[in-house]
């Protein structure tokens, strides 16, 4: 489900693979190596840098608590459609039965699914949100996730809010079959009547988005804004490889790389993100209000 | 006769052997005591036949929907609207073959037909590209659904691709921003969307000229998330389990009419669209003249609600 967890193959800064042994011993110090720049990083120092490492500025990952943290203004935050969970509908089972992925999966995360919804303040300007969270099942889009993209956009465009959703996904959920694909088309078909309406919609893309989320709402944004280094694309680098025997470029399928094809608006850093989301919302409200 | 052994599946071996007796007894020349011999076999042959596809494993029903000698787009194209006419490009790039279009008459009504071409012999199966379309085919798909409401065309989609082509040209030029802006875009489109599935509906690629109002599939083709070979190397990191992927991934149309992931199922000839292609588009011709009177009274307005409508329900039933 993770292919891209461990190896974000073609990443502008090619992390160094860290051991797992290594990395225990270091966490039971408290100590997290940086698989860029390899220098050591006291764990609460790299949380206080939005997990940005204070050398290289390697982005590790954010959970969606830590990027409700960054983006929205303190308390502002309120989550909604959270009463809807997960079912293991087509009694998938693998190397290990999908009941169970999701039951490790809630308790890693303390989430119930791989998108929290709901409203939240930037700088004072009101916004539907959804932030989805990799650690949950590498943010794999299902049911429930889909479902929870159709409803707050349908509440983004009742209530006239703009819009901004974070992705973090491997793409569609394979254990839920066609279920999962459909959700492709569903949340597409929400975020067009959205924009008809007039909403404004920004989509921020951080590491990882493929395969069946990045080919649905996360590039409808009318804005499309990445993290630096991310890996952006719709299919896997290792897929890609082995299908066409090419080498890959360097760089290929990074942030960067997609701003160079014209595939994005935007590479902004993570301590800038909240301020461009603000300023492109406040040109929005602007131009409603004259 | 070497032709036809190739083309057989791995677990037609019992009709195989029917077949060669039959041919055997025919080149020796046909006395009457022949004649009724083959008789005979024949009606072996078909219940054979009917034993086999009775009871088709899912990773069979998956080497079934791949066949090469299934019907193609250009095959139903000709046969459902002759003096058609064949429409190219996205106006922005190149022609993408992967996927194939034309605008005919269908029983006195205009139709669009717009599908995945696989290719027939290695030279066009490697122009097409296998059916795998890049972003150029998903633009020139949207780009001629559009067209069609010029003629007030309903549109019939035809799927049969593994997938979305991942290659690095494809990236380059936003694969993922080309499918997703098709499945967002036919939601607006003003005339019916019929979509069947003709032989492999694979993942994102095939969804990306699949969103009709009416979605059906052929009795043996598939549609899934991902290919059970895709899954099996990811969930089990072993490709050789694609056939328990398939098991498990229910991507066959009788599971997913079970579910209303589907609407309908077009019934196949005995022993599989490959044995009679005519017989098998014959079917998508009822099939499609039933359902577009469904469709021939509603407004524009109500065409695109409906599909709306449909897809706002979809897989919602367990939530």
């Amino acid at each position: 489900m993770t292919p891209f967890d461990f190896n974000p193959f073609g990443r502008r800064n090619l992390p160094k693979k860290i051991s797992e042994q290594e990395e225990k011993k270091l966490s039971e110090k408290n100590w997290v190596k940086c698989p860029s720049c390899g220098v050591l990083i006291y764990d609460k120092q790299l949380k206080d840098n939005m997990n940005i490492c204070p050398k290289c500025e390697y982005l590790f990952r954010l959970n969606s608590t830590d990027r409700i943290k960054l983006i929205f203004d303190e308390n502002t935050f309120e989550e909604k459609f959270n009463d809807i969970e997960p079912k293991d509908v087509l009694n998938f089972s693998d190397r290990i039965p999908y009941s169970q992925r999701l039951k490790e999966a809630k308790n890693k995360t303390g989430l119930k699914e791989a998108i929290r919804v709901g409203t939240g303040s930037i700088n004072n300007i009101k916004v539907a949100t959804g932030i989805m969270d990799f650690g949950f099942i590498g943010g794999s889009m299902g049911v429930v996730v889909g479902e929870k993209i159709v409803r707050i956009v349908e509440f983004a465009t009742q209530e006239k809010l703009p819009l901004t959703i974070f992705s973090s996904s491997g793409g569609a959920r394979m254990q839920e079959g066609m279920y999962s694909l459909v959700q492709m088309a569903r949340t597409a078909a929400v975020i067009g009547r959205y924009q008809k309406a007039g909403g404004f919609y920004i989509s921020v893309l951080t590491h990882p988005t493929t395969g069946g989320v990045s080919a649905s709402f996360a590039f409808l944004g009318d804005v499309i804004i990445a993290e630096p280094g991310a890996l952006i694309g719709f299919a896997g680098p290792r897929v890609i490889e082995q299908t066409t025997k090419q080498k890959l470029p360097s760089g290929f399928q990074t942030s960067e790389f997609l701003l160079e094809h014209g595939q994005i608006d935007k590479i902004v850093k993570r301590k800038q993100l909240k301020q461009c989301i603000n300023t492109l919302f406040g040109f929005y409200e602007k131009g409603k209000q004259t | 006769m070497k032709c036809i052994k190739k083309r057989s599946l791995p677990f037609e071996n019992s009709v195989d052997l029917i077949e060669e007796r039959i041919e055997e007894i025919e080149l020796d020349g046909l006395s009457e005591s022949d004649k009724t011999k083959i008789e005979r076999l024949k009606s072996q042959k078909i219940k054979e036949l009917e034993k086999i596809y009775n009871k088709l494993s899912r990773w069979e029903t998956v080497q079934v929907a791949r066949h090469q000698d299934r019907p193609k787009t250009p095959d139903i194209v000709q046969q459902l609207i002759p003096g058609y006419v064949v429409l190219s490009g996205d106006r922005l790039f190149r022609d993408d073959p992967a996927i194939y279009a034309a605008i005919g008459i269908f029983h006195g009504q205009n139709l669009m037909i717009i599908g995945h071409d696989r290719g027939n012999g290695t030279k066009e199966k490697i122009r097409n590209n296998f059916g795998m379309a890049n972003p150029e085919g998903y633009h020139k798909a949207i780009r001629l659904m559009r067209l069609a409401e010029k003629f007030n065309a309903p549109v019939l989609t035809l799927i049969d691709t593994q997938g979305a082509y991942p290659g690095i040209q494809a990236e380059e030029m936003g694969q993922s921003a080309a499918i997703a802006t098709n499945l967002r875009d036919m939601f607006s489109i003003k005339v019916p969307i019929i979509c069947v599935v003709i032989g492999e509906g694979g993942s994102g690629g095939a969804l990306g000229i699949g969103v009709g109002n009416y979605v059906a599939m052929l009795k043996n083709s598939i549609y899934s998330v991902i290919s059970p070979e895709g899954c099996a190397s990811i969930l089990w990191r072993d490709a050789t389990k694609a056939s328990k992927a398939a098991e498990k991934l229910q991507l066959t149309a009788t599971d997913l009419i079970k579910r209303s992931l589907i609407d309908e199922i077009i019934p196949e000839p005995f022993g599989g669209a490959q044995r009679n292609q005519k017989e098998t588009i014959q079917n998508i011709d009822e099939f499609l003249s039933k359902t577009l009177k469904k469709y021939a009274k509603m407004s524009a307005k109500d065409i695109t609600a409906d599909r709306y409508s449909k897809f706002r329900k979809l897989a919602t039933q367990d939530i």
